[in-house]
């Protein structure tokens, strides 16, 4: 299926979005826990609760990068039309009740059957890989100005327990994105376990008081039902209730895991490595430059970029945060991060590989100077010694 | 009456309208762009903040 349209010099263009049913994957890749748990149902072998990790941090890293990465983008001209195509805004909808599923079906299983310990842990992980997707589709579409769409972004938030995230991601990490004073920005010699311990707090600081500033000007409190931090626990916090009410204390634990996981290993990871050491510029009048697309690392790894609605292709999300999934474009010269999201989130668990790996491509994207580089104040002084030439007398 | 204007964020697109307001920003229809603070970003992209914004003249 292709699109025509006519470009700015009036000749007729064509394009053929060669991933346009492949993106129908999407609504089978937060259902992974279902599978796994029906394989391990019919074969008795609990082993397969474990299935989702492995196709998460195996199979889709290797698949990444057998296949070539794909740099190709529309032509601006079409894209009017592919954005308007709802085909592709359809697929990210239909996700949410597949998430739902995913959850009510494995708090079943873990509820129900007499699982061993290591079962229950596999499932939990799992899902908790699954529900952070659904805090990607529901910053896909939270993003997006329609009502539906922003109403569907909170609750498919709300299922994995996140649902200020659209508040926090739009209004707070958007606006200070590569600046010190961003929680959901990393700095070169912050390990993922520190930032993780000024992300997770500081993202709820900021949405409630961007929250209560929007709701001041209204002459409100933040105590309201129209505080879009309060909304998704509205359906969080009932249904955890109702799932442990109905399947007793092992909800706990498992319920815990999978927001954690949602949470940190794929959130809080996601965000560790999108702007690691990445500083916008203060300008004279004290205000920083507008997000470039040299602000953000980005990977054009076809499969992963599949599973995560081209998430990968950050700089032009950050530059164009209202640009839909299709339309997203790779740019030649930004900030190249060496695989997919699924091994970086890997290799930021293990902090000396992710410095080894990382620190010389921040240095190398600063072209070398130091204090162009958003640097972790507790790092500043090792890292200087080891990076800054105007320290050590060199250039 | 007093002339509303419309004032356009360069990045996105989005209008903030005076005779309009922003009811989900907390601006009643008929708030000038003066009331709205200098850190006030753009409500659809977060990109660009006030002083970014294009004053529309037609």
């Amino acid at each position: 299926m292709s699109i025509q349209a006519l470009n700015a010099d009036g000749k007729m263009v064509s394009y053929t979005d060669r991933r346009r049913w492949l993106w129908a994957l999407s609504l089978l890749w937060p259902a992974l826990p279902i599978f796994s748990g029906l394989l391990a149902s019919y074969t008795g072998n609990v082993s397969y609760f474990w299935g989702t990790l492995v196709v998460w941090y195996l199979i889709v890293p290797v698949i990444d990068h057998i296949l070539p990465t794909d740099s190709s983008n529309p032509p601006e001209a079409v894209v009017p039309r592919l954005e308007d195509d709802r085909y592709y805004r359809v697929l990210t909808y239909l996700t949410v009740p597949v998430h739902y599923a995913t959850l009510l079906y494995t708090a079943w299983v873990v509820g129900t059957g007499d699982l061993p310990w290591h079962a229950i842990l596999g499932l939990a992980l799992s899902v908790g890989v699954v529900n952070g997707l659904a805090i990607n589709t529901g910053h896909e579409i939270g993003h997006k100005t329609t009502s539906t769409e922003r109403w569907l972004a909170k609750v498919v938030l709300a299922v994995v327990g996140y649902g200020h995230f659209t508040v926090e991601h739009n209004r707070g990490h958007h606006k200070d994105v590569a600046t010190p004073a961003d929680p959901a920005s990393s700095k070169m010699g912050e390990n993922i376990y520190v930032f993780a311990c000024r992300e997770i707090p500081g993202a709820m600081r900021r949405a409630w008081a961007s929250e209560k500033l929007r709701l001041s000007r209204a002459g409100k409190g933040p105590w309201t039902l129209e505080n879009e931090v309060l909304q998704p626990l509205l359906i969080t916090v009932p249904l955890y209730a109702a799932l442990t009410l109905a399947f007793g204390w092992v909800m706990v634990p498992f319920l815990f895991l999978q927001a954690f996981w949602g949470w940190f290993g794929i959130l809080t990871s996601a965000n560790y490595i999108e702007h690691y050491g990445l500083l916008r510029q203060r300008r004279e009048n004290g205000r920083y430059e507008p997000c470039q697309p040299r602000h953000s690392w980005n990977s054009n790894h076809i499969m992963s970029n599949l599973i995560l609605f081209n998430l990968q292709r950050h700089s032009d999300h950050h530059a164009n945060p209202t640009r839909r999934y299709q339309s997203l474009r790779a740019f030649e010269n930004l900030p190249e991060l060496p695989s997919g999201y699924p091994v970086m989130f890997m290799l930021a668990l293990v902090p000396p590989l992710w410095f080894k790996v990382m620190d010389h491509r921040v240095m190398d994207w600063a072209s070398g100077v130091f204090s162009r580089v958003n640097v972790h104040p507790a790092a500043q002084a090792r890292l200087a010694a080891r990076y800054d030439r105007a320290v050590d007398g060199g250039v | 009456m007093a002339e509303h204007r419309r004032h356009a964020c360069p990045g996105c697109g989005y209008v903030y309208d005076e005779a309009k307001g922003d009811a989900h920003e907390g601006f009643p229809p008929g708030t000038p762009w003066s009331a709205v603070p200098d850190d006030w970003p753009c409500p659809d992209c977060s990109v660009r903040e006030k002083p970014d914004f294009k004053t529309l003249t037609e």
